[in-house]
């Protein structure tokens, strides 16, 4: 690329700008030619996101610069801030779809669409993407059967621009999860070009290069320090975006983050902790936006595998000793959705999350604690993620004090965040952690799948009920307007309420900070920045 | 060169000569002398600091937290309304415990397998040399961190990487300051008069090449604690809510631009404070053992 | 010396560090198979069950026996491949080579600026010992050492970014308005002059002062300690008060003469005060978002990524034994008494 157009796309809207003499002097560009500087605080360690290794920060690449079949539309919030809308499913690159009666086959007509490289998208392209989510392992294969398709003979290019889906038995989970970042489209010839017998799925080619239809292209990727997107003039798929050029920059300390911010620097920040997102709330020339995460919680995780916990009464004693409210405006900062407090022991509806019938009551828990087999308390390990000691370092050291207060002896034990997968998740062998799951597709169902049934990933306080385990298999691919829907998810989250093998805390909000002159920024469930909406006004 | 025990024929007008040479250095030089009284002040805090606290260091007050210094709070408190002050006061016996602990034990080990090579040579002394050699091809800091992130975060953890990494110091000093007197004439002396080596090694070579070594130590214990809390800000040091100056500066570092400057300020003074003072102490105990200056 | 021995030397010297090479890697190896994280999971991603795990730790060859899995590694070395970094998707090879001139650029400007300021405070003490200016000295140069680098990055961002805002954003190497010079050096600012982009090499320069101030604070003790050492000594030699009672000026008798023998123990000083400096340089990186491999290490650590840990242990060995081998090159050059038998 050459420097000086690189320059001259860099806008004036920059302070930092304006010390440079040069640019001072070029004329102001109309609105939708800018460059927008965003900061995140961690790595972006590849462009494609089938490949296995490839962190969550990544994702972002996948929502930018590639289209998906489906997308979803946007709502505004109470709050006047903007949220992509569950119940209003669009198409992205799909111009047209249709379910079947028995809603087993789904057919999709594309839009007339071109890859980056001026080649149409095909139906063929979206059956090689598909077929590499499903083949490839890991997490995109995972994700791909949350929507019940997990084998290539699933997918059928029936024409250049028809593509259809066979589904074992209809689920309402599979549309939306067309809208996820895995269910992209790649450009299947330019990718099979580079492909090699080792690798015949191109991995190492796009991991480098994406190859999309989306609407930004990387303009340039330095691993570890900054990411520019540019955008695709062709975009077939929606509204152009309004920044012609994002550089997105890799800022580890969440301080310096916050000073580039307060001082004009940069026009968003990502992920900013709680108590910088309130400070900065407060602050005159910057605009906070905390959305609460639909269907996410931040929760404590007694691990029935370790004795004491398996009686239901010290799990009950420890959700009426956990100070919520300190929790919340010293770990939380006030940004979250309180969990607790619920009025009583039913669940009057299927909202989800929605709060748990407790409080902090120490007699309550003290009594509880009496009656157990556990009288004088026990000692207990709580672990926590250090990559999120941002709200669980605080948090953990709340529910220590508290604990102790009813015989439970806490001794922390933080855990760095590269081992806490294999030990909270896969070998669930913590006796009490804090856990932070959040499901993609917003249904009570698709939460309880993976937190309360025996063996799921994120079950990780191994928790078992016959109920449960029945009343999930049987809402998981219901209509959500089906009859027995909701009281069955009702039922669900009552027994929730009594067994408490999850302790909610709270649900937790996504924060992002911006210039106040920064418009469009949209939450996603993903929790990934999606830079096409975002514009300056 | 002379050193402390070869020159006293008496040992009592030894130990008068050194207490006299002890009051020279002080009053010669007045930051020995500011460093002797720091050093006495933190180690009284360590010692009885626990009892004298106005606060409980873990006690949290959801009601007042991240308050400025104030006659209530003279540090001011922290995000969870625990008592700087307290907590600065009660860290000083968990930082000196790491910092003593692992200069002993860098010390005794290193100055060991130094003194058998500077002694024996040979073989003992080319691999006691190649594996120092290769600890100190780590940056140290770096060796720590992989120490530990390796073995776990505890407080032994953090002490055995600070001991290792400060090896090959101890191991160096006292090889090279063994193999001088190797072949001292006080050495021949009790070699002849049928001493076994280890003996002649223990109490003949040994005690002579101390003195530059309290030195090294004066000056590795302000390294340790700043070790300590350099692997505490990554996250790899002490476990909270234990009150540790690194640690409280680590999380404290991340209040300083929201303007609440007294969670990092005073445990960072504090960190600063000891660092300082033992390395004046090394500066000053050089004076001290130095025979040039003795005169 | 003559030509020969000297180049004895150096083959002695190389030879020398060719165990230590050894037990590096083989440290290095141990202790990357000791970190706790488990690769297999992180490469399986956030949604991966317990087959896909073992699935991925198969083909990443992590289930075969460790002295297998070092051979293997061993050969892969001797191929010069360094494996890829799980963290950052990229060749080993490719990161270090890149981030390598970050963190040396950083380190070398700090040196290079606490030389500035420890040498003429040593000589300053060493000039008047036990004065008030030496204790001054003194006082200065412990307390920089006795700062915890984080701890004064912050408080210089703060202070001269957040402030005063006389300081660029701590944004790395470079602000977003510029791009990366031609890469001929890998050192930005030597490369913009290169290419003679004057802009370029100013605002590079201006990234780099915070953060080298940072580390240069930190390594002041040492070199002027040693300074200050050096140069008591010789000044209290015969040949100093020789040449003092023989009338030559001051000046001419501390620079020319005491100072070109003091510098001896200094450049030596050097040596370790870098491999000081490299290892301060993970935190000072980490603070200001400096692409070197010091914040690339730790996080390579954090995430168990033996590739990156191993890739950066195997290069900082190198560069040591490169390093010592230098200085001792030097201290034969400047020995004036080994310049005395040329």
């Amino acid at each position: 690329m050459n420097r000086r157009e690189f320059l001259k796309g860099t806008s004036v809207l920059t302070a930092g700008a304006a010390c440079l003499p040069f640019l001072k002097v070029m004329p102001a560009q109309a609105g939708g030619n800018e460059t927008l500087v965003v900061v995140m605080g961690s790595t972006i360690n590849s462009l494609d996101i089938h490949r296995s290794g490839t962190n969550r920060p990544s994702y972002q690449v996948a929502v930018n610069c590639y289209d998906r079949l489906l997308t979803f539309g946007t709502k505004t919030l109470e709050d006047g801030s903007l949220s992509y809308d569950y119940d209003n499913l669009q198409g992205e690159l799909a111009e047209s779809w249709e379910v079947s009666e028995d809603g087993r086959t789904l057919t999709f007509t594309l839009r007339e669409a071109t890859f980056w490289d001026g080649r149409p998208v095909t139906a063929q392209d979206v059956k090689w993407s598909f077929d590499r989510a499903v083949t490839l392992g890991g997490f995109p294969t995972t994700q791909m059967a949350a929507g019940s398709t997990t084998s290539p003979e699933q997918f059928e290019a029936v024409d250049e621009r028809t593509f259809r889906i066979t589904l074992p038995h209809a689920s309402k989970l599979t549309l939306p999860n067309l809208t996820t970042p895995i269910a992209i489209v790649i450009n299947s010839e330019l990718a099979l070009e580079h492909a090699t017998d080792d690798d015949p799925w191109a991995t190492e080619y796009l991991h480098r290069n994406p190859a999309g239809s989306g609407a930004f292209q990387v303009e340039r990727w330095e691993p570890g320090q900054q990411l520019v997107y540019r955008r695709n003039p062709d975009w077939a798929s929606g509204e152009l975006p309004g920044a012609e050029r994002i550089i997105l920059r890799e800022v580890p300390s969440a301080s310096t983050r916050r000073a580039l911010l307060e001082r004009g620097n940069i026009q968003l920040s990502q992920d900013v902790p709680p108590r910088d997102a309130m400070e900065l709330d407060a602050h005159p020339d910057v605009a906070v936006v905390s959305t609460p995460i639909e269907n996410c919680l931040h929760v404590l995780c007694p691990n029935l595998r370790f004795e004491p916990f398996q009686d239901v009464r010290v799990r009950q004693a420890i959700a009426w000793a956990v100070p919520y409210e300190a929790i919340m405006q010293n770990a939380a900062y006030g940004r979250g959705v309180p969990m607790w407090g619920g009025d009583n022991s039913t669940a009057d509806d299927i909202q989800w999350p929605q709060p748990f019938p407790y409080h902090t009551n120490l007699d309550r828990a003290r009594a509880l604690m009496a009656e157990s087999d556990y009288p004088d308390g026990f000692e207990v390990p709580l672990s926590f993620d250090l990559g999120q000691a941002d709200w669980a370092e605080s948090t953990a050291l709340l529910i220590q004090e508290s604990l102790g207060q009813i015989g439970i002896t806490v001794t922390l034990d933080r855990i760095p965040g590269a081992n806490w997968r294999t030990r909270a998740l896969v070998d669930k062998q913590l006796p009490l952690h804090l856990e932070n799951f959040g499901g993609w597709l917003n249904t009570p169902c698709y939460y309880f799948f993976w937190a309360y049934i025996e063996g799921n990933l994120f079950n990780s306080s191994n928790y078992h009920s016959d109920e449960i385990a029945r009343l999930v298999d049987e809402t998981l691919f219901m209509e959500m307007d089906d009859p027995d829907y909701a009281p069955k998810i009702r039922r669900m989250i009552e027994i929730a309420f009594e067994d408490v093998p999850r302790i909610p805390l709270y649900q937790p909000t996504l924060n992002v900070a911006m210039q106040p002159n920064i418009d469009g920024y949209t939450f996603w469930y993903h929790r990934q920045l999606d830079q096409r909406v975002l514009h300056s006004r | 060169m002379t050193t402390l025990t070869a020159d006293g024929a008496s040992p009592l007008a030894g130990v008068r000569r050194f207490l006299r040479h002890l009051l020279y250095v002080m009053t010669d030089n007045p930051m020995t002398a500011f460093a002797f009284m720091l050093f006495l002040l933190i180690v009284g805090a360590a010692l009885v600091g626990p009892w004298l606290v106005p606060y409980d260091p873990l006690a949290t007050n959801a009601g007042s937290t991240l308050q400025p210094p104030s006659w209530q709070h003279w540090f001011g408190t922290d995000q969870l309304g625990r008592d700087v002050f307290s907590r600065v006061v009660v860290a000083t016996r968990l930082d000196l415990m790491i910092a003593v602990s692992a200069v002993a034990i860098a010390f005794v080990i290193g100055s060991t397998l130094g003194a058998i090579a500077g002694f024996y040579g040979g073989w003992a002394e080319r691999i006691t040399g190649r594996c120092m050699d290769t600890i100190m091809a780590f940056p140290l800091f770096v060796l720590a961190m992989g120490i530990v992130a390796a073995a776990g975060n505890t407080v032994e953890n953090i002490i055995y990487a600070t001991a290792i990494i400060n090896l090959p110091f101890y191991a160096r000093m006292a090889r090279t300051e063994v193999a001088v007197r190797r072949n001292a004439g006080f050495v021949q002396a009790a070699r002849l008069s049928g001493n076994a080596d280890w003996r002649i090694l223990a109490f003949q070579i040994f005690p002579n090449s101390l003195p530059p070594m309290m030195v090294q130590i004066s000056l590795n214990m302000g390294w340790a604690i700043l070790n300590a809390a350099g692997l505490s800000f990554i996250g790899l040091g002490v476990i909270p809510p234990t009150p540790e100056w690194g640690i409280m500066v680590a999380e404290g570092a991340n209040y300083i631009i929201s303007g609440h400057w007294w969670l990092a300020l005073f445990p960072g003074l504090a960190l600063m404070l000891a660092v300082f003072t033992f390395n004046l102490l090394g500066d000053g105990l050089r004076d001290l053992v130095d025979p040039q200056r003795r005169t | 010396m003559t030509h020969l021995a000297r180049s004895r030397l150096v083959g002695w010297r190389l030879l020398q560090a060719i165990p230590v090479i050894v037990g590096i890697i083989i440290v290095s190896f141990l202790l990357t198979r000791a970190l706790p994280g488990d690769p297999a999971a992180y490469f399986a991603g956030p949604a991966a069950d317990a087959a896909s795990i073992e699935q991925i730790r198969v083909s990443m060859g992590l289930d075969r026996p460790l002295p297998v899995q070092f051979v293997a590694y061993v050969q892969d070395l001797v191929r010069g491949d360094l494996g890829i970094s799980i963290s950052t998707g990229q060749p080993v090879m490719h990161e270090l080579t890149t981030r390598l001139p970050a963190s040396l650029e950083l380190t070398g400007v700090a040196l290079l600026f606490s030389i500035a300021i420890a040498m003429p405070l040593g000589i300053l003490a060493a000039t008047r010992p036990n004065s008030w200016v030496d204790h001054l000295c003194r006082a200065v140069v412990t307390a920089g050492v006795s700062l915890p680098t984080f701890f004064t990055g912050l408080a210089l961002i703060y202070v001269f970014y957040y402030l005063l805002g006389w300081s660029p954003s701590p944004m790395g190497r470079l602000d977003f308005l510029h791009l990366s010079p031609p890469k001929v050096t890998g050192f930005y600012v030597i490369d913009a002059l290169l290419a003679r982009d004057l802009e370029t090499a100013r605002a590079a320069l201006a990234q780099l002062l915070l953060p080298a101030i940072t580390l240069g604070l930190f390594t002041l003790a040492p070199i002027a300690r040693m300074t200050r050492a050096a140069m008591l000594q010789i000044l209290e030699g015969e040949f100093i008060r020789t040449a003092r009672a023989a009338g030559l000026p001051r000046r001419q008798v501390l620079f020319t003469y005491a100072l070109r023998n003091a510098i001896l123990p200094v450049i030596t000083t050097l040596g370790m005060v870098f491999s000081f400096a490299l290892g301060a340089n993970v935190l000072v990186e980490k603070v200001f978002s400096w692409p070197g491999i010091g914040s690339y290490a730790v996080e390579a650590l954090v995430v168990s990524d033996y590739a990156a840990v191993q890739g950066f242990v195997l290069t900082m060995a190198l560069l040591f034994v490169t390093l010592n081998l230098i200085i001792d090159v030097i201290y034969t050059l400047v020995d004036p008494r080994l310049g005395l038998e040329e």
